[in-house]
């Protein structure tokens, strides 16, 4: 079957490939570069103004999340806040006089192409500020270049805590400001036996350790933990596991992360693992998840976070109005969503108070921030982690969360976690340099 | 004890429809077909797509659409397959290592079309093989002068870029939006194969069975059809003995096209049964391929026995391992016990899974059932 390849054919064939990779580019590039006006376009606000940008007028941020993989279904969502949050400074006349520009890159759900895309952002976009990140992976992988760079990161989600960069602020939960009190209140109110499922990465078992730890003081058992891959959908030795570990019922602790959400979710309930005897406490699980995994699988079970879309405050009511308006009527918000809602415009004032986008300064300003958010005021403590209120939901018929529990004030946020040994009788506290990331507060 | 055994054999039905498919592309016709997955994928979207047509449609629709789903899942695969067969892998036969990167490249020109089609793309793409091969085929009839066809390539591309760019400009979002996005999506099964049956301790999921039913329909079907009718009968002739079969009439061509797309549209149905269980994305078929390989390279190359005893043993002995089960059984001898308990994570039973099966095959390189005979060299 072998052809000898003549030169006549190599150059048919070979301009066949090359147009054929032309059509294919020009109308892929077509589908991006025009859907600009579509709600859920997300890179068309990089894509299309960069090109015509002319440094002077413009303070260029990064923004980088993945927008595809196993992850795109969470931080898409986020990039969206984060574009609405800028969209409504500039409206209002922009920081410091001028306008907002983000530049969007894809990590793609890949740590290392997340490096790859936080270097780009820094070196070649000379970017004021990145927003960014989704999974503690992630954020473990770019932390090196933003220290390294001096440069400054925005987060926005709920993580493991036992960290505390200067080169990073936190605007999501500490463990103490959601994991925890959630271990209480299931403590309290659902039992005392644990069954702990994570993904197979850094969050979930560092979260799983603080459980570990706080259950042991606090009276309750871990009668069993397994973790899946990222994107393992084969949930079966799990739930037969559980259902060995809790034979009369208990409570799941779920830090499962991403699509394995669907699977497992899907196949509690196919195993007839209800929410009645087996009421699963959720840490990554919002709104937005509810909606993709399909919330006649969840209705019953918790999850514990800091906003809920149901909360009732004037801003909260301004920004899911805000969001609805320009995403479409049938998106909802969510907690990391909120925390890149807000974290943007905390960085605004950090700049404005600072009155330059000089990171060093913009950084000493940013301590101390308040900021009236839909979920409530918070601040921006000394440790780069915000003080916020506490609650718990549970996933009702028709996919919003009902507020079953709610700390009476903003908890401050406890980075090192004081029920692991390793970091007990440790701070955090970047307005002394004498003190730092981490200290010896006894 | 009974447990076990129905989820043991419920991940091997998975296993075993997944691998299916590549049982007969990869068993019988010896093609290293890398876009196996994708082929799944495709699937999973189809049902994907057809759910939503009967949510709108509503009622006995909604309930019944996965019947509908599979059909059509058969249906899109064997034809994606038949292209890929006729315009890729023929040229390839006997040339196992250029068919894997080729179709290795098929595989991931799908997972991004799958993230980028959008209406436009797809009226580009059709605009472009309508001028084109329309072109071929009247210069093939009338003109036969070789610098044509570049031409004629070169006019028809240029054609489907100007028309595309003509039509994002005049309709904007409602063409460019894309159909589904790099975002994963998600089946939700009609409501009858949600719950399940108690059935002592514990229940048997309606998904789960619909699955191993499904997948025994298709053995059975397949077994049929190899078996028992003229066309399986020059399958089976066809991967004997290519030259001798050719010989004695039968049309060797027809024939593997007949067998990829068979094989492919099985891919499709197992990519409706696997959007019952997770979420349906553009990297789905990647998380499939490594196992279903895995699953015919044990059960022996070209025997569809093995490759059903592969999968349930795989999937048995995964289940067994990754509960703890096994760990639950050998506790009365503990250095075994500590060893299992130690394997007894998702993570570290596929790892131990793995090291069997290196293992075995080191013992048994052909497989379960290692092929005798001439063909073996051929």
């Amino acid at each position: 079957m072998t052809r000898r390849f003549n030169r006549r054919k190599f150059i048919l064939y070979g301009t066949a490939t090359l147009g054929t990779s032309f059509l294919l580019k020009a109308c892929a590039n077509n589908g991006t570069s025009t859907t600009a006006e579509s709600p859920s376009a997300v890179s068309s606000t990089a894509a299309s103004p960069v090109a015509a940008a002319t440094s002077g007028d413009t303070i260029k941020v990064g923004i980088l999340h993945s927008l595809s993989g196993t992850m795109a279904i969470s931080e898409k969502s986020v990039v969206d806040a984060e574009n609405l949050a800028i969209e409504e400074i500039n409206n209002a006349g922009g920081v410091l006089g001028k306008k907002i520009e983000a530049v969007t890159e894809d990590g793609a759900s890949n740590w290392d192409t997340f490096k790859e895309k936080a270097t780009k952002l820094i070196d070649q976009d000379k970017v004021a500020v990145v927003f960014g990140c989704w999974t503690s992976a992630s954020r473990k992988n770019v932390k090196p270049v933003f220290e390294s760079k001096d440069h400054m990161l925005w987060y926005p989600v709920q993580y493991e805590g036992q960290e505390c960069s200067q080169n990073i602020f936190y605007t999501g939960a500490a463990p103490n400001q959601q994991i925890e009190p959630s271990v209480d209140w299931l403590l309290k109110n659902k039992g005392k036996n644990f069954f702990l499922v994570g993904s197979d990465y850094v969050f979930p078992r560092t979260a799983n350790t603080i459980i570990k730890a706080q259950l042991a003081a606090s009276g309750g058992k871990v009668v069993g933990e397994d973790y899946l891959p990222l994107g393992n959908n084969e949930v079966t030795p799990i739930i037969t596991k559980i259902k060995q570990a809790l034979p009369n019922g208990g409570i799941i602790y779920n830090t499962l992360n991403g699509d394995s959400n669907v699977a497992f979710f899907k196949q509690l309930q196919g195993a007839g693992l209800g929410p009645d005897k087996y009421p699963t406490m959720s840490v990554s699980i919002a709104e937005e998840e509810v909606k993709a995994i399909g919330k006649e699988y969840l209705k019953g079970h918790y999850a514990a976070w800091n906003y809920f879309m149901s909360v009732d405050t004037p801003a909260n009511k301004k920004f899911v109005e805000a969001f609805k308006k320009k995403y479409g009527p049938d998106r909802v918000t969510n907690d990391p969503m909120e925390a890149a809602y807000i974290m943007v415009y905390l960085w605004k004032q950090a700049v404005e108070k600072a009155k330059t986008t000089d990171i060093k300064q913009v950084r000493v300003a940013a301590l101390g921030q308040t900021f009236d958010a839909p979920e409530g005021k918070v601040t921006m403590e000394t440790n780069h982690h915000l003080s916020k209120v506490v609650r718990i939901g549970q996933i009702g018929d028709d996919g919003q969360f009902k507020i079953v529990y709610s700390s009476d004030k903003a908890v401050a946020p406890i980075p090192w976690n004081q029920f692991v040994k390793e970091t007990k009788g440790y701070g955090c506290d970047w307005s002394n340099p004498s003190k730092g990331g981490k200290y010896k507060t006894t | 004890m009974l447990d076990a055994l129905f989820n043991g054999i419920s991940i091997g039905a998975v296993l075993l429809i997944a691998a299916l498919g590549l049982a007969i592309v990869f068993g019988l016709m010896g093609v290293i077909n890398m876009a196996h997955g994708e082929l799944m994928m495709l699937g999973a979207y189809t049902t994907f797509v057809v759910q939503n047509v009967c949510k709108q449609l509503g009622g006995l629709w909604f309930e019944g659409y996965i019947f509908l789903a599979l059909i059509f899942a058969f249906i899109l695969t064997a034809a994606v397959g038949l292209v890929l067969e006729r315009g890729v892998i023929r040229f390839l036969y006997g040339r196992p290592l250029e068919t894997l990167l080729a179709t290795w490249g098929v595989s991931l020109i799908l997972q991004q079309f799958v993230r980028s089609v959008n209406w436009l793309l797809v009226i580009g793409i059709a605009l472009f093989c309508l001028f084109f091969f329309g072109g071929l085929w009247l210069q093939r009839r009338f003109v036969r002068k070789s610098w044509v066809v570049t031409v004629l390539f070169l006019l028809s591309l240029g054609i489907a870029i100007a028309s595309c760019k003509f039509l994002a400009q005049v309709y904007k979002s409602a063409l460019t939006q894309p159909w589904f996005g790099a975002q994963n999506v998600d089946v939700t099964a009609p409501s009858w194969l949600r719950g399940g049956i108690p059935f002592g301790g514990f229940q048997l999921p309606f998904a789960r069975l619909f699955i191993i039913g499904l997948t025994i329909v298709c053995v059975a079907g397949i077994y049929i059809f190899l078996q028992r009718t003229s066309w399986g009968l020059r399958i089976r002739a066809v991967t004997q003995n290519r030259s001798m079969s050719a010989c004695l009439g039968i049309p060797t061509q027809k024939i593997d096209a007949l067998t990829f797309a068979l094989g492919s549209g099985l891919a499709g149905v197992a990519g409706c049964a696997i959007s019952l269980l997770g979420s349906v994305g553009p990297n789905t078929g990647q998380n499939y391929i490594v196992d279903t390989f895995m699953v015919v390279v044990v059960g022996g190359v070209g025997n569809l026995l093995g490759t059903i005893i592969a999968a349930l043993a795989i999937g048995t002995l995964n289940y067994l391992v990754g509960s703890g089960t096994l760990a639950l059984l050998l506790t009365p001898i503990p250095p075994l016990a500590d060893l299992f308990t130690f394997f007894a994570t998702t993570s570290m039973a596929k790892v131990m899974v793995f090291a069997l099966i290196i293992a075995f095959l080191q013992v048994k390189p052909a497989g379960i059932f290692p092929q005798k005979g001439r063909t073996v060299d051929a």
